[in-house]
């Protein structure tokens, strides 16, 4: 346990950039998400096609290949990026692929009877989708999201490989310089499960925010005390 | 010229062989994954006392850490305890325990989804319980399972390219190599996920029709 005690501080930065990684990665993944999910939805082939593509392309091969592309291959075309930049690009572009799935799925299960009543008061397209459609679906999206989050923390273990100082990275300096190798990897393997854990609370925690007869159930509650209170 | 056409079919008969191993990886490591996720399943289901509570809490905490840094762990860990195998042995029981893990979880559904009645008649019938399980629950069960373990071959395909970490020559790794090598790695790196797409997608449609032909019918 010494290595991981003497190289805390390290770790600690190494934890850091995990959690940046995972921010930045998932506030993209969420975008892309509905990019690309509404794009899939959308009416006109122009923007249908290409998302399609997109999302095909980003679920069929893999995240490491992805990452690396995005940082060997792409100097070739005389961009090169911060190894952080692709790091994050693609994290939140494959996870977002997967996520997009998801919001596509969750809209399109949505009641008709709903759209067809915010035709019949005469919505605007953007404004149904805005104020009726999507505010509706985030309670089917958050369960799948959630999984995604995790998806995309755990993911974040592959960026140490394009050279970024995440919690891998640091363990593995720290296993090389050291060679306490049981204690450094324990350690990490458990900041890593609370992490995820601390993920999965959140979803639960949001998913009963937003649940859609949330007032509904504070009011039978209510209800329930009252009939209790008048019952005694 | 960026592409250099040449270069690329050169390299593409190296590319297949890393293909052939990455293939190889996936299906013995979902036979793994199918089989050891049953038992966990099978195991938790049947809630003997300590077993089935810490077969619970190992199912969560795989599911809750990295591929990548469970494979370091049997890379460099278990060899000082002992326990070594080659790479591509250790990657093969390392994403086949990981998603095992999953794996597990789909089974449990299965086995929940199977209604009571099934449990009671086999009571009634007073049979054993391995033949319950044999032949009434674990055959109801793993048939709305099959398409949801479709999905995960098609993930594990896709995953196994983490395996590269620990010096495992699958299709990513071959495809650094040759960048390294020879400081080009627009073609190997392009063609590597061409490869992956190329299997992965019409897997996956494959999958998506599985899934409806088995989708329950009640």
């Amino acid at each position: 346990m010494n290595a991981v005690i003497e190289y805390a501080p390290l770790l600690w930065q190494g934890l850091l950039t995990t959690l940046t990684v995972t921010v930045l990665g998932g506030a993209l993944c969420l975008v892309v998400a509905f990019a690309a999910g509404l794009a899939r939805l959308s009416r006109h082939r122009i923007l249908r096609w290409p998302a399609g593509v997109f999302i095909e392309v980003f679920r069929g091969t893999s995240l490491l290949v992805q990452m690396f592309w995005l940082f060997f291959a792409l100097p070739f075309f005389g961009i090169q990026l911060h190894p952080l930049t692709a790091a994050v690009l693609a994290l939140g572009l494959n996870e977002g692929a997967y996520a997009a799935e998801v919001v596509r799925g969750a809209i399109a299960s949505r009641a008709k009877g709903q759209t067809e009543a915010c035709i019949a008061l005469g919505m605007e397209p953007a404004l149904r989708l805005r104020r009726i459609i999507i505010p509706q679906s985030i309670p089917a999206m958050l369960p799948p999201f959630g999984n995604v989050m995790v998806d995309l923390l755990k993911n974040t273990s592959l960026v140490s490989l394009v050279t970024v100082a995440d919690l891998t990275f640091s363990a593995q300096m720290i296993r090389s310089t050291t060679g306490q190798t049981t204690a450094i990897f324990t350690t990490i393997l458990v900041m890593y499960f609370v992490l995820s854990y601390l993920l999965t609370l959140l979803t639960a925690w949001l998913e009963k925010r937003f649940a859609l007869d949330r007032k509904a159930l504070t009011l039978q509650r209510k209800e329930n005390i009252l009939m209790k209170v008048g019952a005694a | 010229m960026i592409w250099d056409n040449a270069f690329a079919i050169s390299i593409l008969p190296i590319l297949l062989q890393g293909l052939w191993t990455t293939v190889h990886i996936t299906v013995v490591g979902t036979l793994l994954a199918a089989g050891l996720g049953l038992v966990f399943a099978v195991l938790r289901r049947l809630a003997i006392p300590v077993l089935s509570k810490v077969i619970a809490f190992l199912v969560v905490f795989v599911r809750g850490t990295p591929l990548l840094v469970q494979a370091y762990v049997a890379f460099f860990v278990l060899p000082s305890y002992g326990i070594s195998f080659d790479a591509l042995t250790t990657g093969i029981v390392v994403i086949g325990v990981n998603y095992s893990a999953y794996m597990a979880e789909v089974y449990r559904s299965g086995i929940q989804g199977v209604s009571k009645g099934q449990w009671e008649a086999a009571t009634a019938l007073s049979l054993p319980g391995t033949r319950t399980w044999g032949r009434i629950v674990l055959p109801q069960a793993i048939r709305t399972v099959v398409p949801m373990l479709g999905n995960y071959l098609i993930q594990m395909f896709k995953d196994s390219a983490v395996l590269s970490a620990i010096t495992v020559v699958e299709l990513m790794a071959t495809a650094q190599a040759i960048g390294s090598s020879n400081f080009r790695y627009l073609e190997p790196l392009t063609l590597a996920a061409l490869l992956f797409l190329a299997v992965s997608y019409p897997a996956s449609r494959l999958v998506n029709r599985l899934e409806r032909r088995y989708a329950p019918q009640h």
